[in-house]
């Protein structure tokens, strides 16, 4: 029977490495004969094609309902406006105005007007692509530009997971709605953290929002250095694992910026994560 | 004529409020016998349209002029919607600016002068 895993891989701080841990971890399984699904979720900024160089199969659009009041219906009554906690419909006395933007999809406006005067209409918030990467099968949201409709496009992204393989999520950073709706149903999560006082201080944040969520996790120490231990420590204090570390070197940097990933270029490597992947898939929740 | 300002404070010689949608209170005063009365802003700790609930709060309140500080898009569009005069760059004293509206010396702005999110986090005034 196929292996059915997921695995998100987010961080407090942005710029720690989630998407070279995601995309090396995702070919090294794969390479062991697996079937792997990357799924980019950082989709205002999805980075992951770059070093995955996936064919695009297909790319779809992406819609979630907004209210159209049509104006002969309205009778200006404001329930629609009073109900909206989001501002995104006003009733201005007896002419309604709606802000696409600040909608978050719920129907309530819809479901209150006593006149049938709001119809749901179809706002575009971006596009989900689906491809392969060799052998690795390969997702991503592309949100549109000024679209804060983050969640909406992540969930759709999900959508797509196939269920007879392993899913390896790259989640946005921070510790938002846009990074819980990533990882909420995953498996494990990987957080991916630096030896900075910033690494750590935003590393905190990430462990007490999976605490929370009740997702088992493990950290990854990118740009790990033998001089400095904080990240350790904090670890090591909390009863936290730190499954991998990448250490700070100038030639996996190199490889990084110029869009090589660092088990094709330094495949001493690959037993890390594939070490990793089988330490993590023993967590089945 | 009935205008409302954006106000720290609750009185006449309060500092006009920099910020529309997060402002703390609006004066609403009728410029001809200068009564007012003071709206509190509850909009103020909105976790978003803070400023397309405030312009709703004056609209409600039929003001037709609004004199403040940074004024955004949406709230923009919505007071320009209901049809409300607005002016923006208004700072120093909610009475200085109520006279510099009488005396003619403020300029009608079509236009929003911040975005978004501007008059979020920080406090003002």
């Amino acid at each position: 029977m196929a292996e059915n895993f997921t695995i998100a891989i987010a961080s407090g701080k942005g710029g720690t490495g989630k998407t070279t841990i995601a995309t090396n971890l995702a070919c090294a399984i794969s390479q062991t004969g697996k079937v792997v699904q990357y799924l980019d979720c950082d989709v205002e900024e999805p980075n992951g094609h770059i070093f995955l160089k996936p064919q695009i199969e297909k790319t779809s659009s992406v819609t979630i309902g907004v209210p159209e009041v049509d104006e002969e219906l309205c009778n200006g009554c404001g329930k629609c406006g009073d109900l909206c906690q989001y501002n995104a419909i006003v009733c201005l006395k007896d002419k309604p105005l709606v802000f696409d933007q600040l909608c978050h999809s719920c129907g309530g406006c819809m479901l209150v007007c006593p006149t049938g005067a709001i119809k749901e209409k179809a706002k575009e918030i971006g596009f989900v692509d689906i491809g392969s990467a060799n052998g690795v099968k390969f997702g991503r949201g592309r949100l549109k530009i000024g679209d804060i409709h983050t969640p909406s496009l992540i969930k759709n992204v999900k959508g797509n997971s196939i269920k007879d393989g392993i899913v390896i999520i790259d989640a946005p950073p921070g510790t938002s709605c846009p990074v819980i709706e990533a990882i909420k149903e995953s498996d494990f999560v990987l957080l991916v953290t630096e030896p900075t006082p910033f690494g750590l201080n935003d590393l905190k944040l990430a462990v007490g929002m999976v605490i929370e969520l009740g997702i088992p996790f493990a950290v990854v120490i990118n740009r790990s250095d033998a001089s400095e231990k904080m990240v350790n420590d904090y670890c090591s204090e909390q009863n936290i694992q730190v499954i991998l570390e990448v250490p700070d070197e100038r030639r996996i940097a190199e490889a990084y910026s110029v869009g090589n990933m660092i088990i094709d270029t330094f495949p001493e490597y690959k037993k890390d994560f594939i070490e990793l992947y089988e330490r993590v898939s023993s967590y089945k929740r | 004529m009935k205008i409302a300002i954006s106000s720290s404070r609750q009185t006449l010689d309060s500092q006009v409020d920099q910020r529309f949608g997060r402002a703390e209170y609006f004066i609403v005063v009728e410029t001809e016998s200068m009564e007012f009365e003071v709206l509190n802003n509850d909009n103020n700790a909105s976790s978003g349209g803070a400023g397309i609930g405030t312009a709703k709060l004056l609209v409600d309140a039929d003001v037709k002029a609004v004199l403040t500080g940074n004024c955004g898009p949406n709230a923009q569009k919505t007071l320009s919607a209901a049809g409300i005069k607005l002016y923006t760059g208004v700072s120093g004293t909610v009475s200085d600016a109520i006279e510099s509206f009488k005396a003619g010396k403020l300029s009608e702005t079509f236009e929003p002068n911040v975005d978004s999110h501007f008059g979020m986090g920080s406090a003002n005034g």
